[in-house]
C-alpha cells in the first residue's frame, strides 16, 4: 500500500494461508505497524499517538460516563453530581473525561503548528492535511456539544450564543437556529440532540483519523527536513527510515507516558483549573452569567469572532457593498469560520518549493510571530471586549488572515531558501554521527 | 423567551465587559491554609465534625444541600459520623415520601433537605461554583498557585461583613460585606462611570456567625474566625467529597507513570542506540 518498498507480511503457517487468502488482516496491520518511518523525526511527531490515545481515553471514560447521565433539563445536572458522589470512581472518569478534552486540544493544537511548520500540508500530503482540518472541525463541535451536558451556567449559555452565531446568517439564519436548537431556545431538545451528536461524533473522528493514518501512509511521513524519502529501492529506503515498530512506538508510548504524568497530576490535585466555577451553578434562562466565556481552546477563534466590529472599516466596508445583508456579527461568524478555512488552504497557499521551515531564512520569522499571534488571540479572546483589547484582537486576527493569504504566498517568491540535505541520511548522520555497522 | 435571550446572549456577547464591572469591584479574599490544600492534602475529620454543626445549627435554618446524601456522613475522607451517629443524624429531618405520600423521617440514603427559603441557594456546590481567586479575567496564575479558593470565597464572606462605607446611606437595605461581589450598590457609592468606589457589595444574607454561635465538642474555642474556617472545609467536602480519594489516584498515577517513563526512556534510549551509531553494550 505504501510508496516506500518494504518487506510485507508474508503467511508461514497453513492458518495464517487460509487467513490470509481470505481476510488478509494481519497482513493489513503488519503493514501499518511496520510501515517505514524517516529515522530523523524529532520529538514534535509525537503528537499523533497522543492524540490517538486521546480519542479512545475520551471515548473509553465517555461511554461509562453515558450510562449514569440523564439528558434532560431536569435531570442532567443532578445526574453529573450522582457521578459524582455515588458511581464507583465515577468522579475520576468524569474528571479524566474533562481535562481529557483540554490535553485533546493542547495536542491538536501542537499537532497542527508542527505540520505548518515542517510543511507537512504541503503535496502530496494536502489530503491529509484537508482530513486533519476536518477532524479539528469535528473535535470542535464534539467539545462544545460535550459542555453543554453538565447543563451548568456556561453550558446552557455558551449554547445559546454559539448556536446564536447562525442565527446571524443573512435570511435563513433563524430557521438555522430553530432546526439546530430543535426549538426556539436553548432547551431539552436541544440537549437530547447535542447528547446524541456528542455520542455519534467521536465514531466519525475515529474513521477520519483512519484515513488520515492511511494518506500519509500512502505518502510517507514528512520529516524535519522535508526531504522526500529515497524509494527506488527497499535497500535505498532502509537507509533513510526504520520500521513505526519498534523504534517510534516505543519512543512515542516514552513522551506519552511524560505527558500522561502532567495529566493524571493535573485531574488529581488540580483538576476544575481549566473549568469555570460558574457551570458548578445548575443552568437558569432568566440569569445571564455576568461574562461568558468560551472554553479555553476556542478562545483564539471568539477573539476573531468579536474582533469584528461595525466600527471596523472592512465591516462598513462589506456592510455598505451588500446593502447591510453582511452586518458586524455575520461579518464576525465568516471570520471566525474563514480563520479555520484559509488554514485549510494552506497547500494551495503556500508558494514556497521548500517544504521544511527549516530551511526557509524569512518564512521562519513568519511562523513564529503567527504561533505568538496565536497565543495572543487566545489571551485576548478571554479579555473584555473593550479597549485596548478590541484593537489588540482586530491586528492579531488581521495577521492571522495576512499570514495565510498574503505572507505565505509572496514568500515563496520572494524568499531564497537555504540549502537542504541530500537525503534524510545525511541529515541524521549529521546529528548523531554514522552508524557501526552500516547497511553493506 | 426567545427573544429576552438572544438579546440577553447578545449583550453578554458584545459587551461582557459592561457586566462584568457592573457585577462589582474586588472582593477581599484571605487566603486560608486549609488541610486539604495540595496534592498530599487531607479534610480533618474533626474539622468537617464541627463544620456539620454549625452547618446544621446555623446555616441549615435557611440553606440545603441537596445532592448531599446523608449516608456520606459516615463515609471515610468525610466527616466519618459512626454509623448509629449518622442515623440518628439523618432521623431529625423530614423528608417527603412519594410512595406513602405523606412525610416521614428521612433514612441514611435520602440527601439532606434543599433550601427552605426560596432565595437561599444551595450549598452543595457552593465551594465550587465560587473561585476565590478568579478574578474576571485574571491570568489563572493565582489560582494555580493558591488554589481556586471557594472555601477562601466562603471564609471570607463569613468574616466579611463590617461597618458600612461612609458613602452609603443608613437605610441602605442589605448588610454590607467586603467579600461579596455580586450584590447591589447604593448610587452614592459609585463613581461617574457607575463603578463601585468601594470593595465588596450589599449582600441579602444578614450576618450569621458573630463567634460562640455553637458550642464545639471537642473543646475548640468558638470563635468567629474558627467556625468560618470550619463550615468552608465542610462545605468544601459536601461539594468536593470524593477529594481525597481522587488526590489519592492521582498521586499513585503520576508515581506509576513517572517509573513508567523512566522504564520507557531506557528502552528507547537502547533500542535507538545501534541506529544511531553507539555502542549497545
Amino acid at each position: 500500500m505504501s510508496g516506500i518498498p518494504h518487506d510485507h507480511y508474508e503467511p508461514k503457517t497453513g492458518g495464517e494461508k487460509w487467513l490470509h487468502s481470505r481476510l488478509p488482516i494481519v497482513g493489513l496491520l503488519y503493514d501499518t505497524i511496520m510501515i517505514p518511518t524517516p529515522k530523523n523525526l524529532n520529538w514534535m511527531w509525537i503528537w499523533g499517538i497522543v492524540l490517538t490515545f486521546c480519542l479512545v481515553l475520551q471515548i473509553a471514560t465517555g461511554i461509562i460516563l453515558a450510562m449514569h447521565y440523564t439528558p434532560h433539563v431536569d435531570m442532567a445536572f443532578a445526574s453529573v453530581e450522582h457521578i459524582m458522589r455515588n458511581v464507583n470512581g465515577g468522579h475520576f472518569i468524569r474528571y479524566l473525561h474533562m481535562n481529557g478534552a483540554s490535553l485533546f486540544f493542547v495536542a491538536v493544537y501542537l499537532h497542527i503548528f508542527r505540520g505548518l511548520y515542517y510543511g507537512s500540508y504541503k503535496a502530496p500530503r494536502e489530503i491529509t492535511w484537508i482530513i486533519g482540518m476536518l477532524i479539528y472541525l469535528m473535535m470542535m463541535g464534539t467539545a462544545f456539544m460535550g459542555y453543554v451536558l453538565p447543563w451548568g451556567q456556561m453550558s446552557f449559555w455558551g449554547a445559546t450564543v454559539i448556536t446564536g452565531l447562525f442565527g446571524a446568517i443573512p435570511f435563513i439564519g433563524d430557521a438555522i437556529q430553530t432546526w439546530l436548537l430543535g426549538g426556539p431556545a436553548v432547551d431539552n431538545a436541544t440537549l437530547n440532540r447535542f447528547f446524541s451528536l456528542h455520542y455519534l461524533l467521536p465514531f466519525v473522528i475515529a474513521a477520519l483519523v483512519a484515513l488520515h493514518i492511511w494518506a500519509f501512509h500512502t505518502t510517507g511521513n514528512n520529516n524535519p527536513t522535508g526531504v522526500d524519502v529515497r524509494r527506488t529501492s527497499k535497500a535505498e529506503a532502509e537507509k533513510d527510515t526504520v520500521s513505526f515498530w519498534p523504534y517510534f512506538v516505543i519512543k512515542d508510548l516514552f513522551a506519552l507516558a511524560v505527558i500522561m504524568v502532567v495529566f493524571f497530576a493535573i485531574v488529581g490535585f488540580m483538576p476544575n483549573y481549566l473549568g469555570h466555577p460558574d457551570n458548578y451553578i445548575e443552568a437558569d434562562a432568566l440569569v445571564t452569567p455576568a461574562h461568558i466565556v468560551p472554553e479555553w481552546y476556542f478562545l483564539p477563534f471568539y477573539a476573531i469572532l468579536r474582533a469584528f466590529t461595525s466600527d471596523v472599516w472592512v465591516v462598513m466596508f462589506a456592510s455598505w457593498i451588500t446593502g447591510g445583508i453582511i452586518d458586524a456579527k455575520f461579518f464576525g461568524v465568516l471570520a471566525m469560520f474563514g480563520a479555520i478555512a484559509v488554514m485549510a488552504l494552506a497547500p494551495w497557499l503556500d508558494t514556497s518549493s521548500v517544504r521544511s521551515g527549516r530551511y526557509r531564512p524569512m518564512f521562519k520569522w513568519w511562523f513564529w510571530l503567527l504561533a505568538i499571534d496565536f497565543v495572543v488571540l487566545m489571551w485576548v479572546g478571554a479579555m473584555p471586549a473593550e479597549p485596548p483589547y478590541s484593537t489588540i484582537s482586530l491586528i492579531a486576527s488581521a495577521y492571522w488572515f495576512a499570514y495565510f493569504l498574503v505572507i505565505l504566498p509572496l514568500l515563496g517568491v520572494i524568499e531564497k531558501p537555504e540549502a537542504q540535505p541530500a537525503t534524510i541520511e545525511e541529515d541524521f548522520d549529521a546529528h548523531y554521527g554514522k552508524a557501526e555497522t552500516p547497511a553493506e | 423567551m426567545f427573544k429576552k435571550t438572544g438579546i440577553a446572549a447578545l449583550v453578554a456577547l458584545s459587551l461582557s465587559a459592561g457586566g462584568a464591572f457592573a457585577a462589582g469591584g474586588a472582593g477581599h479574599i484571605e487566603d486560608v491554609d486549609f488541610s486539604f490544600e495540595g496534592p498530599f492534602g487531607k479534610f480533618d475529620q474533626n474539622q468537617l465534625q464541627r463544620g456539620l454543626k454549625i452547618y446544621t445549627q446555623v446555616c441549615s435554618a435557611c440553606h440545603g444541600l441537596q445532592y448531599v446524601p446523608l449516608r456520606t456522613l459516615a463515609d471515610e475522607g468525610g466527616p466519618h459520623l459512626p454509623g448509629d451517629q449518622m442515623r440518628a443524624y439523618a432521623g431529625q429531618f423530614e423528608v417527603f415520601d412519594e410512595e406513602i405520600d405523606d412525610f416521614r423521617a428521612a433514612k441514611p440514603v435520602d440527601h439532606f433537605p434543599g433550601s427552605q427559603l426560596e432565595n437561599a441557594p444551595d450549598l452543595s456546590l457552593m465551594a465550587k461554583k465560587r473561585a476565590g481567586f478568579h478574578g474576571p479575567y485574571g491570568t489563572g496564575l493565582a489560582q494555580l498557585f493558591k488554589g481556586m479558593g471557594g472555601a477562601e470565597y466562603i471564609y471570607s464572606l463569613m468574616v466579611g461583613y463590617e461597618e458600612p462605607p461612609e458613602c452609603a446611606p443608613e437605610d441602605f437595605e442589605g448588610s454590607y460585606n467586603a467579600a461579596f461581589t455580586a450584590g447591589g450598590y447604593p448610587e452614592e457609592c459609585k463613581d461617574e462611570h457607575g463603578h463601585p468606589t468601594v470593595p465588596g457589595s450589599w449582600i441579602a444574607m444578614a450576618q450569621p456567625l458573630w463567634g460562640d454561635d455553637v458550642e464545639y465538642d471537642d473543646g475548640t474555642e468558638a470563635t468567629l474566625g474558627q467556625q468560618a474556617k470550619d463550615v468552608a472545609a465542610f462545605l468544601m467536602w459536601t461539594a468536593e467529597p470524593k477529594m481525597m480519594a481522587r488526590k489519592h489516584a492521582g498521586l499513585s498515577g503520576v508515581i506509576f507513570l513517572t517509573v513508567l517513563s523512566v522504564l520507557l526512556y531506557l528502552t528507547n534510549k537502547r533500542i535507538w542506540a545501534p541506529i544511531k551509531g553507539k555502542k549497545t553494550s
